[in-house]
């Protein structure tokens, strides 16, 4: 295999891995804060089609990015009123989230399908992109990708630096404990999975802007799945969530590599490659009682009632 | 105490919060001086716990006023309590364990403090020397003991200079020098003119270190008094009203042949911050209670969770029953053999949270029971009752969840479910751990009574002084060596205070080093 084609590959895994890393980023921290949104595919199908729409009737692509957060957002306030407000189970209103989502966006894009636009070109970055090997794979992106990279490294200054990383931490772990010391547990909250919404929307936007620039109803084909995966696989930790997001690039595009070396294997077996992955990490860590403990969010999943102190 | 001046820091008047179906704190007022080291005692549910949470902001009181340094305030939130200097150590810490101490106390303080103090690990290092806590800022959380993460939380008050200091519970978890300790320290903040305010169910150290006490009682102050001019007994008698007494001296009895025995039991920690076990050895006899001190997270739980089968490992040489070994048959068979267990966590262990008492009671009673595969429910409904009536479990009858009762409530139905097998062996961890004075009594009464059945007790207890009111023999555990038994009528709690810290362990190892040459 020369050298060009690795170049190739590993191009691809990342313009593949990035709308991973995008709503996986978003899907830590909101689990950090102790909430588990499994509706992640339905914000970023929501964000992915209104994204598209809004590209499409405006002409811009930035404004089409705008507007998936926005939508993202929207979504994931829904979910937060429910959760965090009426304390519906977290499980069953992520899934439904995502039902509608899948739906919705169905719906109000069936006019636009198989449409196409102008979507994020790409930006060779000077100097940068020069760099032999390097250059090629990571700096001849376009505009979103680098934002993922510049997201990347903001969160993990904020969550492993900051005081807000430190608050959302507490949130996450111990939230009585943190009411009892004044943090505004809900507030939190309410921030982190907006914040997840967010992101999902511009995850959803980069498929329908960037990756395929067009609308097709389910077009996210369970990338949304794929993050919650990546969230454990990366052990909750930022900087390996982007690392594994790349793998898991690399995994999804595996089979069109073994085709060139000439191997045939079905591409349904190796699209399983991340979802193996997630579960022989998950194995590993839980091997270990003590990491497990320190790792996982100690409070994900559970609601916390103001009103009912421990 | 020194009086600095004559306004008052903390004055309650007529702070009245009402629950459902309970009310919860009824008129009470409350005056508390600078420097003043104040006692709040009574039973589980005078309301206590709701009282201090209102202090702190966590509860907001239906009526009434607080005036905090002579002005009326309106405390809405714990950082509003914080921000006027007041802190508070809970019962169940509020500690996150995977921050650092110095990550834990940061959380705590303001952007303005922590300004002002600048570099925060060395404040803490500072105020550790000067008050004796011995906190290291750097460490983990989850790596410290029970009496290290104490001295954490009051750590984040001291780095936060209040003015009055709230503890709960705080000496539930302690061996008896780390409480000589903390009163040390309580006393030098006392001297420098910070107010404490003390809740305990311990009556000698409230007579020890506080100025003043406050009784209540259904939710209403019943009494105060100075409390070095009372007895622990005097002051146990205004908690409880007249039903109380409190009277050191039952009869200890020698037990008969043995009953139960463990032999040579060493054992790895199967959990992560879990003890080892360090070849114990007892017997227990039958028409005896063998009592076994400790502070919590020596050993106790796992040598609970081996004996009663719960940890499923193969011991089966080193537990018998009656000579035959059981240490390889699993928890229902060592119940079926007349074993019977209180563990310490009531519900989740001890009973399940979202069932009824009346089928709490078949989890353990089946036998009787279930006849042809079919409950018998009203015949357990029955049995349900009489055990609510005997132990005078307060609730909505037998079809209460066990999660509605209060510990101490549930902790009598558990009892008595447990003693109403007839066991030949009980085994007993913290029975009145948050208990009540009267329902203490009660389920002490209740083992004593199943001792001269010729019931053989094991007591694994924290509290001290509950042993040596029962037990008819004693031991500690430390760091899972178990000391040499005594009767404890031939011990003190100077000894056994000293056991509890592991001085017996070099002796223990050298004598069996001895053995072995």
């Amino acid at each position: 295999m020369d050298s060009d084609l690795i170049v190739q590959i590993l191009f691809a895994a990342v313009k593949t891995g990035t709308p991973l890393l995008f709503i996986a980023l978003g899907e830590v921290i909101c689990e950090k804060s102790g909430v588990l949104n499994l509706g992640q595919e339905g914000m970023m199908l929501m964000g992915a089609v209104v994204g598209f729409l809004a590209a499409y009737g405006t002409g811009s692509a930035g404004l089409g990015v705008l507007a998936a957060m926005l939508m993202g957002c929207v979504m994931s306030l829904i979910f937060a009123v429910l959760v965090l407000h009426l304390g519906a189970n977290q499980v069953a209103t992520g899934l439904a989230l995502t039902i509608f989502g899948t739906g919705l966006s169905a719906f109000i894009g069936s006019g636009v399908v198989g449409q196409t636009i102008q979507g994020f070109q790409p930006i060779a970055i000077p100097l940068l992109s020069d760099i032999p090997f390097i250059g090629k794979i990571l700096f001849s992106h376009d505009i979103l990708v680098y934002s993922s990279f510049a997201m990347t490294f903001a969160l993990m200054f904020v969550v492993n630096k900051t005081r807000i990383g430190l608050t959302l931490k507490a949130v996450g772990e111990n939230p009585h404990a943190a009411n009892a010391i004044g943090i505004k547990v809900l507030r939190v909250r309410y921030l982190a999975v907006m914040f997840g919404g967010v992101m999902a929307g511009i995850s959803g936007a980069y498929m329908s802007l960037v990756y395929t620039p067009m609308w097709v109803e389910n077009m996210t084909a369970g990338r949304g799945w794929i993050a919650l995966a990546l969230v454990v696989f990366a052990s909750w930790r930022v900087g390996r969530i982007m690392l594994g997001a790349y793998l898991f690039g690399l995994a999804s595009i595996m089979h069109l590599v073994l085709q060139g070396l000439g191997w045939s294997i079905s591409p349904n077996l190796l699209a399983m490659l991340p979802y193996v992955a997630t579960v022989v990490v998950m194995v590993i860590i839980s091997a270990d009682k003590f990491k497990e403990k320190l790792l996982a969010p100690r409070a994900l999943g559970k609601p916390f009632d103001p009103r009912q102190m421990a | 105490m020194k009086k600095h001046n004559l306004v008052s820091r903390l004055e309650l008047v007529n702070i009245t919060k009402q629950y459902p179906g309970c009310l919860a704190n009824d008129n009470i007022s409350i005056t508390l001086m600078p420097g003043e080291i104040h006692a709040l005692l009574g039973e589980n549910g005078a309301g206590k716990s709701t009282l201090v949470k209102t202090i702190y902001g966590v509860v907001a009181p239906d009526k009434g006023d607080i005036i905090w340094d002579g002005k009326e305030v309106n405390i809405k939130s714990p950082s509003i309590a914080r921000d006027l200097g007041i802190g508070m150590v809970f019962q169940h810490f509020s500690l996150f364990e995977t921050l650092t101490v110095s990550q834990n106390i940061e959380l705590c303080l303001s952007k303005t403090q922590l300004n002002k103090i600048g570099d925060l690990a060395a404040r803490i290092t500072q105020l550790s020397e000067e008050y004796g806590l011995n906190v290291n800022p750097s460490r983990y959380v989850h790596s410290l003991s029970i009496g290290e993460r104490q001295r954490v939380e009051i750590m984040r008050c001291l780095v936060q200079s209040v003015k009055l200091l709230i503890l709960d519970e705080p000496t539930s978890v302690l061996t008896p020098q780390e409480v000589s300790g903390l009163f040390g320290v309580l006393r030098t903040l006392s001297e420098e003119g910070c107010s404490i305010l003390f809740i305990s169910h311990k009556l000698h150290e409230v007579t020890e270190i506080c100025h003043k006490a406050t009784i209540l009682r259904g939710g209403k102050v019943v009494d105060t008094c100075v409390p070095n001019e009372e007895t622990p007994a005097s002051i146990a008698k205004m908690m409880v009203g007249d039903l109380a007494e409190q009277d050191a001296g039952y009869a200890k009895k020698e037990g008969t042949e043995r009953a139960f025995n463990v032999e040579n039991l060493s054992l790895p920690a199967k959990q992560p911050f879990g003890t080892s076990l360090k070849n114990i050895n007892f017997e227990l006899k039958s028409g005896e209670i063998l009592g076994i001190a400790g502070v919590a997270g020596n050993g106790q739980d796992e040598l609970m969770a081996i004996i009663s089968g719960e940890d499923e490992r193969n011991v089966k040489n080193s537990l018998s029953l009656d000579s035959l070994d059981i240490g390889h048959l699993h928890a229902g068979e060592r119940r079926k053999l007349g074993m019977a267990y209180v563990p310490e966590e009531r519900l989740g262990r001890g009973a399940v949270p979202d069932m009824s008492l009346t089928e709490n009671t078949l989890l353990t009673h089946s036998d009787g029971f279930v006849k042809n595969g079919l409950v018998e429910w009203q015949s357990i409904k029955e049995y349900t009752s009489a055990l609510i009536a005997k132990y005078k479990v307060k609730c909505h009858g037998e079809f209460s969840e066990a999660k509605s009762l209060s510990g101490g409530n549930l902790q009598k139905f558990i009892m008595g479910r447990e003693i109403g097998q007839n066991p030949k062996v009980l085994i007993c961890a913290h029975p009145t751990w948050g208990v009540d004075v009267g329902a203490a009594l009660a389920i002490h009464q209740a083992l004593l009574e199943l001792r001269d059945q010729g019931a053989a007790i094991l007591l694994i207890s924290e509290d001290i002084d509950e042993l040596f009111l029962l037990a008819d023999r004693m031991a500690a555990v430390c760091d899972g060596h178990l000391s040499p038994v005594v009767r404890t009528e031939a011990t003190n709690i100077d000894q056994i205070g000293q056991w509890m810290a592991g001085t017996f362990i070099n002796n223990s190892s050298l004598h069996t080093q001895e053995a072995k040459a």
